[in-house]
């Protein structure tokens, strides 16, 4: 997928300035959070299944190779075919000569993030394969002349159910309908028949085990055991962090996932698919394929930001996050929206090419505090403008502001001079007022406050007044 | 017991009544207060933007005017926070400086966390009626576990109710750095906080920290409030 992360600023004002946007943001907070916060309380150790769950995560992550391997050891043995890709080109090229090898027409698809990453449904349409989003939000987008997901598990989070009414009655072509049932069974009777037609399944895969070769999905909707089960080829698509060692670890993690993401004890449905349909077996695919992708994830083990990449996807540090409540995820100009998103775009896409959204951020650490795995997404935010400083990508005036001001900081005489006239000069702005309501040194504050105007000394200056009239 | 006020910049150009507050407090909790007159800043917008050069630099200069003593205490979680678990990080590089960021990490305090939890004071000084509503500023609450304190001081003023507000752990948007970069984002998310803290129909808004209260003050003005004060927690546990 193509970045627009460059604009993040300007997205930001758009967003700001789109009110149906805001309403629907408003309401999504609620709901998320306190969902979560209700289903966390039911574990008796949080903070200590969040240890465990960054052990079991870090401890593939420090011998990534190894444990992919096993995976692929027991994947084939099982049947399956693992294939590699080392980024988005490959992913879709890979997935183009499988289906062309299998002749297929049609494909059903359930959410894949990795998928986004590629661009593959335009890839697949250019080839002259029909992908079908069955996933409703996703479904509800690709009807959207395939629009881009803001949020990595709720994917039209942005939208208002009476925009996807407006949208079902002009694509389906069916009476407006205004209750969530009417417009779900609609999905499903269009979706039912593609089910039946597809040749080929592509889903995600939340984890990857091991021990057993197999892939973990959790889901809702149960479109994701349709388009895994009734195709003839079904094709995973997933990062190669996803692996954990064994079921085990997986019910750990299961703790964890439902309730952070959408604050659920257990999903509708947790499915573990191992190998292709055997003989005596009812269901399963003939041919099953696993396509482990890099796509900039090599790159961060053993770097700076391998924390990142115990990442388990559950959103919630985008659902608590006061900047993405705020805009949303279109905002963030890439597949990975929120927190998260701001750590892996410019790892992903360039430092140079999202320059703004490690600084798009509070550093408030309510995303730190919520986060499964325990990534330190602050800390790595910092990092990232530590990376930019370095690289020389800050603009001029900003580093040269920064340089005088920590001269400035450095040296308590000039401090204590600029000080004083600081506060004079600030105090002669608010001319008697409170405050202060034009100030051209921070056009960017004033945009939508006043700035509180200074008492007109010093501490410094009362205190050594105060320390001679002793 | 030799306490070192570390003041912050922001209060020392902007608030210098707070500083003289935190100075008051902790005389009153029998602490002989010194306030090493070379200091300026902690360092951390430097830190956070990236110039680990500077942090460094700024690091060592606190380290040098504020080892030595019993306590440092800051009327700020977030300049607390900084010099306690960041300074660390900053000079691990250093293993000299490194053992005198760990030594002064261990007596660096947030001012109502060291009232409540290392003086244990038992009486404010000060004398406040009216409601007030408390914002929990970010750094204060997720990285010092500051909450419990700044209530129970509240408490000791006998004329004071306090009115929680509607996610009083939220962000208000402030950020440092971030309300001059993206200042229609964090202005938005200030709206949100002030219309939370306006609801409580308390008589003021009171927190920790001043980059977060001037924040709030300076949209709630924008909004058209000219009234209702937005306070430390220092003004007013020492009101008169
Ligand atoms: S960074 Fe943490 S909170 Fe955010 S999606 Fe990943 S696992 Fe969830």
């Amino acid at each position: 997928m193509e970045s627009r992360s460059r604009q993040f600023k300007a997205n930001t004002l758009a967003a700001l300035s789109n009110p149906g946007l805001q309403q629907n943001m408003r309401q999504a907070k609620g709901k998320f959070v306190d969902k979560r916060a209700k289903s966390i309380r039911e574990l008796d150790d949080f903070d200590g299944t969040r240890t465990a769950a960054a052990a079991i995560r870090n401890r593939v992550l420090d011998n990534l190779d190894l444990w992919l391997e096993k995976f692929e050891a027991s994947a084939s043995a099982r049947g399956a075919t693992v294939l590699w890709a080392k980024d988005a080109d490959e992913i879709c090229r890979h997935v183009v000569d499988i289906a062309r090898r299998h002749e297929v027409k049609k494909t059903v698809k359930s959410k894949s993030m990795l998928s986004e990453e590629a661009g593959l449904n335009l890839a697949l349409e250019a080839a002259g394969i029909q992908p079908v989003e069955t996933d409703l939000g996703e479904y509800i987008l690709q009807i959207n002349n395939n629009e881009a997901p803001s949020h990595i598990i709720a994917p039209v989070v942005h939208k208002s159910l009476d925009e996807v009414a407006d949208l079902f009655e002009k694509v389906h072509g069916t009476p407006r309908k205004t209750e969530i049932t009417a417009l779900t069974r609609e999905a499903r009777e269009v979706l039912r028949s593609h089910f039946l037609t597809a040749d080929m399944g592509i889903s995600g895969g939340n984890f990857l085990v091991a021990e057993t070769g197999s892939v973990a999905l959790v889901t809702n909707e149960g479109n994701g055991r349709m388009v895994t089960t009734l195709p003839r080829v079904h094709v995973v698509i997933t990062g190669i962090e996803k692996v954990i060692p064994t079921l085990e670890d997986l019910s750990t993690l299961m703790r964890l996932l439902p309730r952070s993401a959408t604050g659920q004890s257990i999903s509708n449905y947790v499915s573990v698919l191992t190998g292709t349909q055997a003989a005596g077996d009812l269901d399963g695919p003939e041919h099953l394929y696993y396509i482990l992708v890099d796509n900039g994830r090599a790159d961060l083990i053993g770097s700076e930001f391998q924390d990142m990449l115990r990442c388990i996807r559950c959103g919630a540090c985008m659902n608590h996050c006061p900047v993405y409540q705020t805009i949303g995820g279109h905002a963030y100009g890439w597949v990975y929206p929120g927190p998260m998103g701001a750590v892996l775009t410019p790892l992903y896409t360039g430092l140079e090419n999202a320059l703004d959204l490690p600084h798009a951020a509070t550093l408030c650490n309510q995303c730190g505090v919520v986060c499964p795995v325990k990534i330190p997404l602050p800390e790595l935010l910092r990092k990232l403008r530590e990376k930019q400083v370095e690289r020389g990508l800050r603009p001029q005036g900003e580093r040269r502001a920064f340089k005088f001001w920590a001269r400035l900081a450095a040296s308590p005489t000039l401090y204590a001079l600029a000080a004083w006239f600081g506060v004079r000069y600030l105090k002669q702005l608010a001319g008697g007022r409170k405050t202060i309501t034009s100030f051209s040194l921070v056009p960017e504050w004033m945009l939508g406050r006043d700035f509180p105007a200074p008492e007109g000394k010093t501490f410094r200056e009362l205190y050594a007044e105060r320390g001679e009239k002793k | 017991m030799r306490a070192a006020l570390f003041v912050t910049c922001l209060v020392d150009l902007m608030r210098p009544r707070i500083g003289f507050a935190a100075l008051e407090l902790l005389e009153a909790a029998g602490c002989e207060v010194v306030v090493p007159a070379t200091q300026t800043c902690c360092g951390q917008p430097a830190w956070n933007s990236g110039d680990h050069c500077a942090a460094v630099t700024l690091a060592k200069k606190v380290i040098a005017e504020f080892e030595g003593y019993d306590y440092v205490v800051a009327p700020s979680g977030s300049c607390a926070d900084h010099i306690r678990n960041e300074y660390p990080k900053i000079l691990a590089a250093e293993p000299e400086w490194l053992a005198r960021a760990v030594t002064l990490s261990g007596q660096v305090f947030e001012l109502t966390d060291f009232l409540v939890n290392v003086v244990k004071l038992e009486r404010v000084p000060g004398h406040f009626a009216g409601s007030v509503t408390y914002h929990d500023s970010c750094t204060g609450l997720r990285s010092l576990g500051i909450k419990a304190q700044p209530r129970a001081l509240l408490a000791q003023l006998p004329g004071v109710e306090l009115k929680e507000m509607r996610a009083a752990e939220d962000c208000c948007g402030f950020g440092g750095a971030f309300s001059i970069k993206f200042g229609a984002v964090s202005a938005a998310i200030a709206e949100r906080k002030c219309n939370n803290a306006v609801a409580t129909e308390a008589d003021a808004i009171v927190g920790g920290d001043l980059g977060c209260l001037l924040n709030i003050e300076g949209k709630l003005r924008r909004l058209g409030d000219d009234r209702t004060p937005v306070l430390h927690i220092a003004e007013v546990l020492t009101a008169k």
